[in-house]
């Protein structure tokens, strides 16, 4: 199977959408001369043409809902946030427009569109630059929402979202684009709300999404040379979430962390030790412990920013007081 | 009674000192930002880096107009306009090496300089995010009443976002003392000028709300002051704002990660414009004018290189921060 990033595994997932479906294009700040701002879109605009890759002026509340108002009557956008830190200004209209016009129209007007970009903190770029937001988004019913930690997951769950006809929010990372996976060349798709067992273990569940997919499969990794076998759930899908997938992994290991990139308060760490608490509260031998972000917005300075962000160390620090080791 | 002659010259010394001063802030702005750039490439600063190199008649202009007592407010692009606000080229090092003397005591780095000492209300990093807080500024200076002004600065890209109007639309509603300053450097990113705005002479953007409005050149740091001046004026004794679009050129990529040109601008375009460095075609003039001698130009150059690697050398020796700042400044202290 060919190796490739997770920049061009959605790179593919994009362009094979846009080549199968002429109603998909991509619209966005950078997508097109500048071959996207971080070069997802390289090659689109002399592929596809301009009517199909849009540069957008910075107005993300206004493209957001230029997309929103196409997929009304029958388009089908993927609209790239430049990041989702900017994707606050389109706020209303994913919230307002977007997640509920099904619903506010009887079932009339479905809106079929993807909102994508990177999610979450890369390196330094401080407070405003570095926020997760998939509690927030996840909040909202109507809305679907993903964030895949590997380029094989990126690629078939992005073309199940082109292809949903409702809308997505797919949550990707700067950090993520450069890691590379093996993905297939040919058509593949990956359910949405599907978690996925990263790896099998019988000692505890690590239960995660997202870019901490990486730092959960390093722990089970360097765990695993004391003998301790982790049982990683990707989750993969935010909304809908995949419950059963961690009530059986926890109904196995009797202990569970649950690991996310954003904050604790109201984060979606909460949610899942909620699912767990009502369905496994028999089988648990440890209260559930959470790694996330610390409780303040992102600083700059190198050491405070690693002080701030979760991280393998305390992650394995986690699992081992759950399993009462320290 | 001063004779005519005497204080002709005695006016002439006054413009030599006023254009050296010009001049001073100018040259220390790019001698500040090319060790920035090198102090970058040694990662010793991380992140986004934004370089102002190219654009400096526009914050020196702009702010040798303004008092102590007024208000500034800018974009993530903000190096150059916090040091000629007066910031110290220490303290402003110190934020973007992330260390404890920093000007935000490392909480912030490049994009985020805030001095309250010197009314500078900070670099903002979200775009057109703090427009409407230079109204809400100008709110502020009329509801208390008095003289000041709100200089916001902020690129070509920001008239084409919502904040940008509602903020423009509100200051010209509610009169109040707003100087709205467009940097036009032609592009936002890989983005041109031409391909986001529907009209390409943006200060009429300014004729939707009524204000006062005016374009000039950001190379020509006189052409700056005159611009400014008058918009200050109006500021202080109208309480009307005014939106200025004064058009520069960036020399460097958008940040410290983008190519210097590339798919966007040619390399042709970019020697065009830098023809016209401010700092050059100020000079010119001053040695055409008899206020400037390549000796003493030379002595000036050496004094801002000195104090700009005492400003290293302060951002390098200042302590990393203690991990218990880490919690502090989330929320103010309101025990009394
Ligand atoms: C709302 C928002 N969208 C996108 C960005 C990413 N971004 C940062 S600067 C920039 C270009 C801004 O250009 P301009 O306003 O012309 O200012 P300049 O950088 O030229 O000084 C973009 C797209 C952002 N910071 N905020
Ligand atoms: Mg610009």
């Amino acid at each position: 199977m060919p190796v490739i990033t997770y920049r061009d595994a959605l790179g593919a997932a994009i362009r094979e959408e846009m080549q199968r479906d002429d109603r998909v294009f991509l619209m966005g700040e950078e997508v097109a001369v500048y071959q996207g701002a971080y070069k997802v879109s390289k090659g689109f605009l002399q592929e596809f043409g301009e009517m199909r890759v849009v540069d957008t002026p910075i107005t993300e509340l206004g493209f957001a809902g230029v997309g929103v108002g196409a997929a009304m009557v029958g388009l089908r956008p993927v609209i790239e946030f430049m990041t989702w830190n900017f994707a606050l200004l389109a706020i209303d209209q994913v919230v307002n427009a977007a997640a509920k016009m099904l619903y506010m129209s009887g079932g009339q007007f479905k809106i079929p569109i993807v909102f994508r970009g990177p999610n979450g903190a890369a390196l330094q770029l401080s407070a405003q630059h570095s926020q997760a937001w998939e509690s927030w988004l996840a909040h909202i019913p109507g809305l679907k929402v993903i964030a895949p930690g590997t380029p094989y997951d990126a690629k078939g769950l992005l073309k199940s979202a082109i292809r949903d006809d409702n809308p997505v929010c797919f949550l990707e990372g700067e950090m993520l684009y450069n890691t590379k996976g093996e993905v297939p060349d040919e058509d593949y798709t990956i359910p949405i709300g599907k978690a996925d067992l990263k790896r099998e273990g019988d000692h505890c569940s690590i239960i995660t999404h997202g870019k901490m997919v990486l730092v959960a499969m390093q722990a089970a990794d360097q765990l695993a040379k004391e003998g301790i076998r982790l049982d990683v759930v990707d989750l993969r899908t935010i909304r809908p979430m995949d419950v059963e997938a961690i009530t059986a992994s926890v109904h196995k290991t009797n202990r569970a962390v649950v690991l996310e990139e954003g904050w604790e308060v109201c984060g979606v760490g909460a949610q899942v030790v909620d699912y767990i608490q009502r369905d496994c509260f028999d089988s648990l031998d440890a209260p559930v412990l959470r790694v996330h972000q610390a409780d303040v917005p992102m600083p700059y300075a190198k050491g405070l920013e690693r002080a701030a962000k979760p991280d393998l160390p305390k992650t394995i620090a986690a699992v081992r007081k759950v399993m009462y080791l320290d | 009674m001063l004779s005519m002659a005497k204080k002709k010259l005695e006016a002439d010394t006054k413009d030599a000192a006023r254009d050296t001063a010009l001049l001073h802030s100018m040259l220390l702005q790019r001698r500040f930002e090319e060790r920035t750039a090198e102090a970058y490439a040694l990662g010793k600063i991380g992140g986004f880096c934004h370089l102002y190199i190219g654009q400096e008649a526009v914050s020196t202009g702009t702010l040798s107009m303004l008092r102590p007592d007024d208000y500034v407010i800018t974009t993530y692009r903000d190096h150059g306009q916090a040091i000629a606000r007066g910031m110290t080229p220490r303290a402003v090092m110190a934020e973007l090496f992330g260390r404890q003397d920093g000007c935000v005591r490392g909480k912030g780095g490049s994009m985020h300089m805030f001095d309250a000492n010197t009314n500078f209300l900070g670099g903002h990093g979200i775009v057109g995010g703090h427009v409407p807080l230079a109204t809400g500024v100008g709110f502020a200076i009329k509801y208390r009443g008095g003289d000041q002004c709100i200089v916001c600065f902020m690129g070509e890209s920001v008239v084409n976002t919502g904040a940008f109007h509602e903020a423009l639309n509100m200051a010209a509603l509610w009169k109040l003392p707003c100087v709205f300053i467009i940097e036009n450097n032609r592009y936002g990113m890989g983005t041109s000028l031409e391909r986001a705005s529907a009209i390409h002479d943006i200060y009429e953007r300014g004729a939707a709300y009524n204000m006062a409005r005016q374009q000039c050149d950001g190379q020509d740091v006189f052409a700056v002051r005159a611009a400014v001046g008058e918009a200050v004026e109006r500021a202080r004794k109208e309480q009307h704002p005014t939106l200025l679009e004064i058009r520069t050129y960036r020399f460097m990529g958008h940040s410290m990660s983008d190519a210097v040109s590339g798919t966007y601008r040619t390399k042709a375009e970019l020697e065009e414009y830098m023809k016209r460095d401010p700092i050059t075609l100020l000079r010119q003039r001053m040695e055409a004018n008899g206020t400037l001698t390549e000796e003493h130009l030379r002595a000036m150059d050496a004094e801002i290189k000195a104090v700009v690697q005492d400003a290293w050398d302060f951002a390098d020796a200042s302590p990393e921060l203690p991990l218990e700042a880490l919690y502090e400044d989330v929320y103010a202290d309101t025990t009394t």
